[in-house]
C-alpha cells in the first residue's frame, strides 16, 4: 500500500464527495427554507444526465450538453414545482414523502419510454481523455476536472450565500421564513428561486456523472439516499454542513471500499473478504449518520438560529 | 358461388384444425432487459426472433407465442417471473436467463416443475456438475471455457503475473478460476467488485501499483463499457494488456468504439466466422438491426434453431416430454459455430477460439479471430453430473 | 347495539332527502371493509371456479403486505412515528426461515419462534436508539438501521448474499404444512384478521390512546404522568413483530429470502399503501395494499409502462384525498354521521 495508492483513493473519495456536494447543496436548501421533503431531486439529477447524453451523442460536444442540459434540468424543475409541488408546501412530510415518490416513478418510466430501458452511454470530452500527474501517479484528468468544477460551484455558491442579496434572503429563508415572508418578500418567488438553483446544481451533477456512470432509469435512488445521509449528517438546510458532510460521506465510502478488503482478508476467506468489503463500507455510512443523530441531531454544522 | 366459397374455406379451416395442434405453443423468454445488462437480453431477443419471424410466427412448423419478461437482475424478480409462466401462462418451454445469478435461482424451479430451459447464455459451474437436470440444454458455454481459452492463450504468449478482475457473483468467480485452470503462470491478486458496482477507478489504481504483465477481467454489458473506458482513461490501455471474456463484445463496442482496440478476448463465435449458417445470421441481423450482433444474439439464434429442429421432430407435441427431450439431446441442426454436440449435462461441447477487438474491412470497430486453442472442448464439470 | 332514529331538525343541512330515511347503520367505509374482507376470504374458492390457481399466490402477496402495512400503521398512523425501515423486520422474518431451512430445520414453529425472538431484540435495541429522535431524524435513523442490515446481508456470502437465498421447503407446524398455495393463503388470511381483531381492541384501549395522545402532543401526556417512551417503544416492537410474521409468509410464498426484502424501497411501499389507504384507520392499510398490489397487476398487464400512470395517480390522490381513500370515505360517514346526528 503506497502514498501514491492512498493518494488516489484520496481523490477518488474528493471526487465522489463533490458530486454528493452539489446535490446535497440543492436537496438542503430546499428543505431548510422551504421544509419540503424532495424525494424527486434524485429524478432530476437523473434528468440532467440523460439531457447531457442526449446533446452529446447528437453534437458530439460536451460544452453543448452542458449549455443545453444544465438550463434545461433547471426549467425542468420548475416547472414541475409549480405545476405539482406548490400546493404541497403546506402539507405534512409523509405527504411531501408520498408525492415525490409518486414523480420518481412517473420519471423513471418517462425514460424508459423515451430512451429505452438500456443504459445510454456518454464519452468523457477528448480533451480531459488523458491523465494528470500528481506526485508521481497518474489521475484521470476527468475526474480531477470535476474536482475543479466542484470547487468552484462550491465558491460561487458561498459567494451567492453570503456576499449577495438574494443570498440573504435565502438565509433568512432558513432560519426564520414567516418573518421574511412577514417583511414583504415575495416568498413565492425566492421558494422558486431556490427550487431552480437546486435542480441547475442537480443537473449539472448528472452532466458531469454522465461519462463516468451508467446512464439508466432508476439511476437517481443510490445518489439520493446518499444525499438524504449527507444532509442529514452535515445538517439539514445549511450548506457548509451540505459541503462537509458530502466530503466525509465520499471519502470514507471510498477509502472503506479500497481498503477494507485487503484489511479484511487478513482474518476472512478472500471472496467472502471482497464481498463484505463493500458492504461494511456502505454500512459505515450509516453508522456514522446515526451516531450522529444520537448525540447531535441537529447535524453537524447546522444552520445558526438566533 | 358465393355458397361454394364458404364451403370450401369451412373445409379448408377444419382441415387445418385437424392437421396438428394449431393452439400455439407459449414460450416463455425471460432475460435482462433493462440497466447496463440490458443489451444482452436485447441480443438474445432479437436473434431469437429473428428465427421465428423468419418461419412466419413459427419454429419446427408450429406457430409459437414468445413471452418476452424482463428479469431486471434481480434473482427474487425472475422467480417471480417463473411462477407467473409456468402458473398462470402454462408454458412448456422456457428461454433466455442471461445472468448466472437469475439462472442459480430459477434453475431448479423450471426443471423440477418438468418445464424445459433452454439457457441461451449463463452456464454456471453447478448446473453442469451436480445440479444438472436432464430437462435443461445450454446452447451457450460453461462459464469457466471461455475463460479457459484465454487462460491457455496467456500461457502460450509467455505471461507470467497476472491479476484477475471480475464481478463478486457465480459467474464471476468461475471465469477467474477458468483462467487459472489453464494458466499456467501466477495470478498474484483476484479482485471482485461488487455486482452493481459501476466505477472502478479504486481498483483500476491498484492494478496499476502492481504493474502486472497482463490483467484477465470479466465485465459483461454494461459494467465493461465502463471498465473499458475508465481502463483507457486511467492511462492503463497500451501498457498492461487486457485480457477478457463478455468484457468486448458486440452488445458493448458499439458504446466502447476505439478504446477497446487491442483487447483479447475468447468464445466460441465471432461476426468473422466463414461458414454458411453464420454468414446469413450476420447478414440478416445486420440488415434488420442495423449493429453487429454479438455472441449473445448467435447463443439466441442457435436456441431458436435448435427448438426448430426439436419441435419440427416432435410435430409439435411437446407435452409428450420424453420424445422433446430425446429430439432436443439429437441437437439435429446447423450451428452457426460449426459443429454442435451436447454433452451429458445439456451443454455443449465445441471449438473455442481468441479474438482481438480490430477495424473490420467496413471500418467498424468488431472482433477478429485470431487463434484457436481448445478444440472439442468439454467443460470442466461434466464428469460431476450424473446424467449419462 | 340498536340507535334513536334521529329526529329530522327543520333546516338540517342539504340532506333533506336523507333525513327523513332511517339511519343507515352501514356506513360506506364500512362497507368497503366488509366486502374487502369477505372478498378476500373467497379468493381461493373464487380462483378453483375460473381454474386460474396463480392468483391464489397474487392474492397471498397483497394479504401478506396487507399484514406488514398494518403493524407500521400502530406506529405510524396512531403514533405518527414515522419508520423508514420496518422492512428490515420483513427481511429478519424471511432470512430467519431462510437460514433455518439452510440448516436442515423445516418446522414452522421453530421458524416463528426464533423470528418473532431475534426480531423482538433487535426492535428492542432500535426502538430505544431511534426513539432519542423525533421528525425528519426519526425517519432518518430508522432508515440508516435497515440499510445496515441490507449491507449486512450482502456479506452473508454462504447465504446467498446479494443474490438471495433459495428455500427448499415451507415451513411445517406439524399439525398441517404451508406447502399447499390454498394453506399458506388462509393462514396467511387468519393471521391478517387476528390482527385485525387483536388491533382494534389495542386501540381503543387505553394503550391506544396513550399512543394518540403521544402523538397529539408528548409534552403533555408526560405531564400527565405516562411514561410515554415506555408506550411508544412497546408500540414500536409490536409493529416491528407484525411485519416480522410477515417476513415468515413472505419467504413461505417466494421460497426465497434476499436483501432487497430490506430495502429503503420496500419500506417506501409500506408507507405508500398506508397513506393510499387511509393512516390512523385499521383496515386503510389493508385497502391500500390490496389495492396497490391489484392496480399494479392489472395497469401491468394492460401496458408495460404502466408506471407513468400510477406515479401521477399516487401524486393526484395525495393533492386530493387527504387521508387516504379509506380514510375519505371514513371522513365522510363521520361528516354524514354528525349532520344527520344533530338533533339527536
Amino acid at each position: 500500500m503506497t502514498v501514491g495508492l492512498f493518494l488516489t483513493q484520496a481523490l477518488n473519495g474528493l471526487q465522489l464527495g463533490i458530486l454528493l456536494f452539489l446535490l446535497a447543496a440543492g436537496l438542503t436548501l430546499v428543505f431548510g427554507i422551504m421544509n419540503f421533503v424532495n424525494l424527486a431531486h434524485g429524478s432530476l439529477y437523473m434528468m440532467g444526465a440523460y439531457f447531457a447524453a442526449a446533446v452529446f451523442n447528437a453534437t458530439g460536444s460536451f460544452v453543448v450538453a452542458g449549455l443545453v442540459g444544465v438550463p434545461a434540468t433547471m426549467l425542468l424543475g420548475i416547472v414541475v414545482e409549480r405545476v405539482a409541488l406548490t400546493r404541497l408546501y403546506a402539507r405534512d412530510h409523509l405527504d411531501q414523502v408520498l408525492a415525490t415518490f409518486g414523480l420518481i416513478l412517473f420519471f423513471n418510466e418517462l425514460v424508459r419510454i423515451i430512451w429505452g430501458p438500456a443504459s445510454v452511454y456518454m464519452n468523457v470530452p477528448a480533451a480531459l481523455s488523458g491523465t494528470v500527474e500528481l506526485f508521481g501517479l497518474r489521475y484521470p484528468s476527468y475526474r480531477f476536472a470535476i474536482i475543479g468544477v466542484g470547487l468552484a460551484v462550491g465558491l460561487g455558491l458561498y459567494l451567492l450565500i453570503h456576499r449577495t442579496r438574494a443570498g440573504m434572503l435565502i438565509r433568512a429563508g432558513a432560519t426564520h421564513p414567516e418573518i421574511v415572508a412577514a417583511l414583504g418578500v415575495n416568498i413565492r418567488r425566492l421558494n422558486t428561486l431556490v427550487f431552480g438553483l437546486g435542480a441547475a446544481l442537480a443537473g449539472l451533477a448528472g452532466l458531469m456523472a454522465g461519462p463516468i456512470v451508467s446512464v439508466q432509469p432508476g439511476m437517481g435512488e443510490p445518489i439520493l439516499i446518499l444525499t438524504l445521509v449527507v444532509i442529514v449528517t452535515g445538517g439539514i438546510g445549511s450548506i457548509r454542513g451540505a459541503f462537509y458532510g458530502a466530503l466525509i460521506v465520499g471519502v470514507v465510502d471510498t477509502i472503506g471500499r479500497a481498503f477494507l478488503p485487503t484489511l479484511l482478508r487478513e482474518f476472512l476467506e478472500r471472496s467472502l473478504a471482497q464481498a463484505a468489503g463493500p458492504a461494511i463500507a456502505s454500512m459505515l455510512i450509516y453508522v456514522l449518520m446515526a451516531v450522529v443523530l444520537a448525540i447531535r441531531p441537529q447535524g453537524l454544522f447546522p444552520v445558526r438560529h438566533g | 358461388m358465393q355458397f361454394i366459397r364458404i364451403v370450401l374455406a369451412a373445409a379448408l379451416a377444419g382441415a387445418a384444425c385437424g392437421v396438428a395442434a394449431q393452439t400455439p405453443i407459449k414460450i416463455g423468454f425471460m432475460a435482462e432487459l433493462s440497466g447496463p445488462q440490458g443489451a444482452l437480453g436485447q441480443d438474445q431477443y432479437d436473434a431469437f426472433m429473428l428465427v421465428v419471424d423468419q418461419n412466419g410466427g413459427k419454429l419446427g412448423g408450429v406457430p409459437v407465442q414468445v413471452l418476452k419478461e424482463d428479469s431486471q437482475l434481480k434473482p427474487e424478480v425472475a422467480t417471480q417471473i417463473v411462477d407467473k409462466l409456468i402458473e398462470k401462462e402454462k408454458v412448456p418451454i422456457i428461454t433466455g436467463i442471461t445472468f448466472s445469478n437469475v439462472m442459480m435461482a430459477v434453475h431448479k424451479k423450471i426443471t423440477e416443475k418438468e418445464v424445459f430451459l433452454i439457457g441461451s447464455n449463463s452456464g454456471p459451474a453447478p448446473i453442469a456438475g451436480a445440479q444438472c437436470s436432464a430437462y435443461s440444454f445450454i446452447t451457450s458455454w460453461q462459464n469457466d471455457s471461455q475463460a479457459e481459452v484465454v487462460g491457455k492463450y496467456a500461457t502460450d504468449k509467455g505471461y507470467k503475473r497476472v491479476i484477475g478482475m471480475a464481478p463478486n457473483y457465480q459467474a464471476g468467480k468461475d471465469f477467474v478460476a477458468g483462467f487459472k485452470r489453464f494458466f499456467k503462470g501466477e495470478v498474484i491478486d483476484e479482485i471482485y467488485t461488487p455486482l452493481n458496482q459501476p466505477d472502478f477507478s479504486a481498483e483500476l489504481a491498484q492494478v496499476a501499483a502492481k504493474n502486472p504483465d497482463a490483467i484477465y477481467v470479466f465485465y459483461p454489458g454494461g459494467l465493461g463499457v465502463n471498465f473499458v473506458r475508465q481502463y483507457k482513461q486511467a492511462g492503463l490501455a497500451g501498457k498492461v494488456p487486457l485480457l477478457s471474456t463478455s468484457t468486448t463484445d458486440g452488445s458493448t463496442l458499439p458504446a466502447q468504439k476505439e478504446d477497446a482496440l487491442g483487447v483479447i478476448s475468447g468464445t466460441f463465435w465471432g461476426p468473422d466466422f466463414n461458414n454458411p449458417v453464420s454468414l446469413k445470421f450476420v447478414d440478416d441481423f445486420e440488415r434488420k438491426h442495423n449493429r453487429i450482433p454479438s455472441q449473445y444474439a448467435a447463443q439466441s439464434y442457435d436456441a431458436a434453431l435448435l427448438l426448430d429442429s426439436a419441435i419440427g421432430k416432435v410435430k409439435g407435441n411437446v407435452a409428450d416430454k420424453k420424445a422433446f427431450m430425446a429430439a432436443l439431446k439429437a441437437a439435429d441442426f446447423k450451428s452457426l459455430r460449426g459443429n454442435f454436440k451436447f454433452n451429458n449435462n445439456g451443454f455443449p461441447i465445441q471449438d473455442l477460439y481468441v479474438f482481438e477487438v480490430a477495424k473490420d474491412a467496413k471500418g467498424r470497430v468488431s472482433l477478429k479471430t485470431i487463434s484457436a486453442p481448445l478444440k472439442d472442448h468439454q467443460d470442466a464439470y461434466h464428469t460431476q453430473c450424473a446424467l449419462k | 347495539m340498536t340507535r334513536p332514529m334521529p329526529v329530522p331538525e327543520a333546516g338540517a343541512g342539504g340532506d333533506a332527502p336523507r333525513a327523513s330515511a332511517p339511519r343507515r347503520k352501514v356506513t360506506a367505509s364500512k362497507l368497503v371493509g366488509g366486502v374487502l374482507l369477505v372478498g378476500l376470504a373467497l379468493v381461493p374458492v373464487i380462483s378453483a371456479l375460473i381454474e386460474q390457481p396463480y392468483y391464489v399466490t397474487l392474492f397471498t402477496r397483497m394479504v401478506i403486505f396487507a399484514l406488514a402495512a398494518l403493524g407500521l400503521n400502530l406506529i405510524l398512523g396512531y403514533g405518527a412515528l414515522v419508520s423508514f425501515g420496518h422492512a428490515l423486520y420483513i427481511g429478519l422474518g424471511a432470512y430467519a426461515v431462510g437460514i433455518l431451512s439452510f440448516h436442515g430445520v423445516g418446522s414452522g414453529w421453530a421458524h416463528l419462534g426464533v423470528a418473532l425472538a431475534v426480531g423482538g431484540v433487535v426492535a428492542v435495541v432500535l426502538g430505544l436508539i431511534c426513539l432519542r429522535t423525533s421528525g425528519m431524524a426519526f425517519i432518518m435513523i430508522t432508515l440508516a438501521f435497515a440499510q445496515m442490515f441490507y449491507f449486512l446481508a450482502f456479506t452473508l456470502k454462504q447465504y446467498g448474499g446479494d443474490d438471495g437465498l433459495t428455500i427448499a421447503a415451507r415451513s411445517d407446524f406439524g399439525l398441517f404444512t404451508l406447502a399447499s398455495n390454498t394453506t399458506l393463503y388462509y393462514f396467511a388470511f387468519a393471521l391478517l384478521v387476528v390482527c385485525l381483531v387483536a388491533f382494534h381492541r389495542l386501540v381503543h384501549a387505553r394503550f391506544g390512546m396513550v399512543l394518540r395522545g403521544c402523538r397529539a402532543n408528548e409534552r403533555r401526556m408526560a405531564a400527565l404522568g405516562f411514561p410515554t417512551l415506555r408506550y411508544k417503544l412497546t408500540a414500536y416492537v409490536i409493529s416491528a413483530l407484525v411485519c416480522v410474521i410477515a417476513g415468515v409468509l413472505l419467504a413461505n410464498l417466494t421460497k426465497f429470502a434476499a436483501p432487497s426484502y430490506m430495502s429503503w424501497q420496500g419500506s417506501g411501499d409500506l408507507i405508500v399503501m398506508i397513506v393510499l389507504g387511509g393512516m390512523g384507520t385499521l383496515i386503510g392499510p389493508v385497502a391500500g395494499a390490496v389495492g396497490l398490489l391489484v392496480l399494479e397487476e392489472f395497469l401491468s398487464a394492460w401496458t408495460d409502462h404502466w408506471m407513468i400512470v400510477l406515479g401521477p395517480m399516487i401524486v393526484l390522490i395525495v393533492l386530493t384525498a387527504k387521508r387516504g381513500i379509506y380514510g375519505y370515505l371514513a371522513d365522510r360517514d363521520a361528516r354524514r354521521a354528525t349532520e344527520a346526528g344533530t338533533g339527536a
